[in-house]
């Protein structure tokens, strides 16, 4: 067996181990980004190969939990692609209105930052009081920062300029409270969201949705989970429900791309039919 | 017989920064528009022209020239562009993968990225360029693609308008081929197809 295949199967067997020790399940991760982070990880853990790693991280959990946060990409922006939201708000919202209440979907919410980007958007839109949004990823972790609503100073003048672009009718900072060098946000926004752990690879459909947004969150499965949770999204949404996703995202090659329609090609916005 | 132009290859990398959309315009152009082996492309680029890189090659190619899309199949004939802001990896079905993983060495696309995957990918059915450049992405990559077999060309530095990135290749590793601007298409063109067993098409 060359090297390459070793160390592939190697992969396997690690990712096999923590599906049945923690019930994470990252076997149908797309392999090559997973390799890098696994890469990345090895380095974090002073571990010299993966077989190191594989037996530290099953005797110990904590150790699998610092790990999590390599195995999933924890990084966005506030309204990170501001076409994305700016279509959102010209397109989707028009139809929002009509229901009297709410159930968005943030799957793969990370930090929780495109979280707050639609409270903020459905808040000048007059829709977050009757609006409830769940916001869900595997990582507990996240999920706990997501929650306490608090980034860094810093990242707020690249978030404001987004929001700017993104159709934001006020100033960014109507909606946060700033610190020395962190800022928070509004109890007003953090009480319209729901955090909490949902696997889009194991847990099933859990409410009816008007709007589900899970960006970049696709890129990292391989083609059979891709189907899977694009099942499952589908599942979740109402008759003439949206689905939005990652501008590299697409249905085009989905088995599910039939129960959709286009509603705006370039940002990735189906409607269900 | 040309040393190297004989091994048969799955697909061409290439990567570059500054000074190399000038090679680009020169190379492909240079190959036959019948040229049957799938060249995928990640060049540094600020985000604002990032995407017109496609247009711009376009106007000067014959060839197929599309962005590399999550899970598409390489295939033949065409010429595949890293998105902007993306990473992009090639699995081991000969597809691609996309992420948005934090840049690496400041860098997203990055050249280390794509040529690392299909290194592990392709293994010696696999030929890489690296073209003129201001950092050293691409240089480890490339060391990876010639230590599994793969055949692995730098741009001569003496011919590249920012010598840095085929420079640094050549640091870690002496032993790949230097070649110049105007040999590029020729050696291209040279190499035979590797008609890999794995590949298929999209559904």
């Amino acid at each position: 067996m060359s090297e390459v295949e070793e160390s592939d199967k190697a992969l396997s067997a690690f990712l096999e181990a923590i599906y049945h020790r923690y019930h994470y399940d990252f076997r149908a991760y797309a392999r090559a980004s997973m390799k890098r982070r696994i890469t990345a990880a090895l380095a974090h853990f002073a571990c010299a190969d993966l077989a190191t790693l594989h037996a530290r991280v099953l005797d110990e959990p904590g150790a699998f939990a610092e790990l999590l946060g390599f195995l999933t990409v924890q990084v966005s922006d506030l309204f990170r692609d501001p076409s994305y939201f700016l279509a959102l708000r010209e397109k989707v919202v028009p139809y929002l209105r009509t229901y009297p209440s709410l159930r968005i979907w943030v799957a793969g919410c990370a930090k929780g930052e495109e979280a707050y980007s639609l409270a903020i958007l459905l808040s000048e839109e007059g829709l977050l009081e009757r609006s409830l949004i769940y916001a869900t990823d595997i990582h507990a972790q996240s999920l706990r920062q997501a929650e306490e609503g608090v980034y860094a100073l810093e990242r707020f003048a690249r978030f404001s300029e987004n929001y700017r672009l993104s159709g934001g009718r006020h100033s960014l900072s109507d909606y946060y409270a700033a610190g020395y060098n962190s800022a928070v946000f509004d109890r007003r926004l953090r009480n319209a969201i729901l955090f909490s752990d949902h696997s889009l690879a194991t847990d099933s459909a859990f409410a009816e949705m008007q709007l589900i947004s899970c960006r970049n969150v696709l890129i990292y499965f391989d083609r059979v989970l891709q189907e899977r949770a694009l099942g499952l999204l589908r599942d979740s949404l109402c008759r003439r429900g949206f689905l939005g996703l990652g501008l590299k995202e697409t249905l085009r090659f989905s088995s599910h791309a039939s129960a959709f329609e286009e509603l705006v090609a370039d940002e990735r916005i189906y409607q269900r039919r | 017989m040309r040393e190297g132009s004989t091994k048969a290859v799955s697909a061409i990398v290439i990567g570059g920064s500054a000074g190399a959309l000038d090679v680009l315009v020169k190379v492909l152009p240079a190959l036959p528009p019948s040229f049957p082996i799938p060249m995928a492309v990640v060049l540094h680029l600020p985000p604002t022209n990032a995407n017109r890189l496609i247009e711009v090659l376009r106007a000067h190619c014959s060839l197929e020239l599309k962005e590399a899309e999550d899970k598409e199949h390489l295939a033949g004939g065409k010429v595949y562009v890293a998105p902007p802001d993306y990473h992009l990896f090639i699995e081991r079905e000969g597809s691609f993968s996309l992420s948005v993983d934090p840049p690496l060495r400041f860098s997203r696309p990055s050249i280390d990225v794509l040529f690392e995957s299909a290194a592990e990918a392709y293994g010696s059915h696999l030929a890489a360029l690296l073209l003129s450049g201001a950092n050293d992405d691409g240089a480890r990559g490339l060391a990876t693609i010639r230590s599994l077999g793969g055949t692995t060309l730098v741009q001569a530095p003496e011919s590249a308008a920012l010598p840095t990135m085929p420079e640094a290749a050549l640091k870690i590793d002496p032993a790949h081929r230097r070649i110049g601007v105007e040999d590029i298409a020729a050696f291209l063109a040279g190499l035979e197809t590797f008609a890999s067993m794995r590949r298929q098409e999209n559904p």
